[in-house]
């Protein structure tokens, strides 16, 4: 048996792109500084991942969904409060907005949830298509047992319902700038919207649609992979977690949220004595 | 209203003068300044913060001699050369830990395969019989899974896909390591390693062995997980600190090593 790995060691074939030092830069296929010139940051950061130039309402919607959906300035969430943690403990904006992005892979809310969402969205209409009832299809949703391992998981329906409320306020702004781009109706926005009033009615009146659900949605409508979909989310919650950080660092070091001792909440073993001999 | 944080293994009692100023720490139980720290050494009390109890002798030596062996991957290691590359272009420290965890984190004899491997070790055990369909069909298995940010594992967990033939330090490790009364999965994996390895293809990695080993400890997964992260990153820093003082001249940049294939060429897309 012989290594694959040799015939990789001194080239790496792509169609990303390059950087020809001191000349020019290509990003699938065209040119940066003549072709790409006039996109802007989102515009090209859907070039980048998608490889197609986007219209002015694509650019508009992936706009609208980071400005209004993604970036808080509230240091209690907890991917900003890794930049505000940052910030008061006088490390760099940089660390924190990246440590910030990295825990925004979460499970309650973040990325997991965006792309549980959009696969949600998959899965439901594949039943719908099959004959299935909605209702039905949730209710058994709903009944999926939690896997062991003790592991923390998505909820059995990721883009519905919130940990700290069950209201999503981002819902009305997103839809009014989706109504006015023309991106309302779209089937993965109905089948969203359908999905919540078919859980209302059944009485679970905490699961409202959140805005994971209705990005899931939206840019499912925008005919975006779920790969995709979450490539172009990754950096979307940057914004709060430096704002956050440069909050911080701008007030006294050390003074966000500082923790006095008795908040620990001891629930573990009696104090005891090391022997030496234990080991 | 006071916040407060829930811990079954971490109290303190504060200073007099200052509330937020620890006089006392305990760990499960334990005075860290007041008694452990002219007792333990660090791989006992890390031992002692993952499972809230003293490890023995038998425990102690296995986890050691894993730390000392998954320590430095090597400059060659993907996590390390990601440390290295924060180094050589002179980024902060921190940066290059975070560099090693994230690129260390994966499913490619990362904390991911070693976290997967857990769970396998938790569901076939010590028996051949449950390890053949997870070796034979491990890519088909991981299709029915729930959608994660993670990739899909590519390959069953603690195997090498990219191997020719296992190689000597996991050898050596796996001998050294599963010479203790409590390495009952090492032993089992020392025992059957040429079985397994031709079921799936591959030789065995590192991870295969951490696993194992993590295993033996008493490990959840996620533990695991967790451990191997951490006691991967001495290398990393080493080597981070290394490639800070030489710079990015002799660091690798592979110069002519794109090979773009829709290059339209510098007049900017005209050549299309």
């Amino acid at each position: 048996m012989k290594t694959p790995l040799a015939a990789w060691e001194n080239t790496w074939t792509t169609s990303l792109g390059a950087y020809f030092p001191g000349e020019r830069v290509v990003l699938r296929g065209r040119d940066l500084f003549t072709e790409l010139k006039d996109l802007s940051w989102i515009g090209l950061l859907i070039y980048g991942i998608t490889g197609n130039i986007p219209d002015e309402k694509s650019v508009r919607l992936l706009n609208g969904i980071w400005t209004l959906a993604t970036s808080y300035p509230d240091p209690r969430i907890w991917n900003n409060r890794i930049g505000a943690l940052a910030g008061t403990a006088r490390s760099t904006a940089t660390l924190g907005v990246s440590a910030g992005i990295a825990i925004t892979e979460a499970v309650v809310y973040g990325l997991q949830p965006v792309l549980g969402a959009t696969q949600l969205l998959i899965d439901v209409r594949e039943r719908l298509d099959r004959g299935d009832e909605l209702a039905d299809v949730i209710a058994r949703r709903l009944e999926q047992p939690c896997d062991d391992n003790n592991q923390r998981r998505l909820a059995a329906l990721p883009g519905f319902g919130r940990p700290v409320s069950s209201r999503d306020e981002r819902i009305a702004p997103l839809m009014s700038l989706a109504e006015e781009l023309g991106f309302a109706q779209g089937p993965s926005v109905s089948l969203a919207f359908k999905i919540e009033e078919t859980l209302l009615q059944s009485g679970r009146s905490k699961l409202y649609l959140n805005v994971a659900g209705l990005m899931a949605a939206l840019l499912s409508d925008q005919g975006y992979t779920p790969a995709q979909q979450y490539q172009l989310c990754v950096l979307c919650s940057s914004g709060g977690m430096l704002f956050c950080a440069a909050d911080a660092a701008a007030q006294p070091q050390g003074r966000f949220f500082p923790m006095r001792c008795s908040s620990i909440k001891y629930r573990g073993k009696a104090s005891r004595q090391w022997k030496t001999d234990e080991t | 209203m006071e916040e407060s944080i829930e811990s079954a293994f971490w109290q303190e009692y504060a200073e007099a003068d200052n509330p937020f100023a620890a006089t006392k720490c305990r760990c499960a139980g334990y005075d860290v300044y007041g008694d452990l720290l002219d007792k333990v050494n660090w791989i006992e009390y890390l031992y002692l913060l993952f499972h809230t109890e003293a490890p023995t002798a038998q425990q102690v030596k296995l986890l050691n001699g894993l730390a000392v062996a998954i320590a430095n991957p090597g400059p060659r290691d993907y996590s390390v050369h990601a440390a290295m590359a924060a180094g050589a272009g002179g980024s902060t420290l921190a940066s290059a830990l975070m560099a090693a965890l994230a690129v260390g984190a994966g499913n490619l004899g990362g904390a991911r395969d070693v976290y997967q491997a857990l769970l396998v070790w938790e569901r076939c055990g010590s028996d051949f019989s449950q390890w053949l369909p997870v070796l034979r069909h491990w890519q088909e298995q991981q299709q029915a899974l729930p959608v994660s940010t993670w990739p899909a594992p590519e390959h069953p967990p603690g195997f090498d896909p990219n191997g020719v033939s296992c190689p000597a330090p996991v050898r050596q490790t796996l001998t050294y390591l599963a010479d203790n009364t409590i390495a009952e999965r090492l032993l089992w994996l020392r025992e059957n390693r040429y079985q397994l390895e031709a079921e799936a293809g591959l030789p065995l990695a590192f991870s295969g062995v951490a696993a194992a080993a993590f295993a033996d400890l008493g490990c959840s997964p996620q533990q695991a997980e967790m451990l191997y992260l951490l006691l991967r990153l001495p290398g990393a820093a080493a080597h981070a600190l290394e490639q800070l003082q030489l710079g990015p001249k002799s660091f690798p940049f592979y110069r002519h090593g794109i090979d773009l294939d829709n290059d339209p060429g510098p007049a900017g897309g005209e050549a299309r």
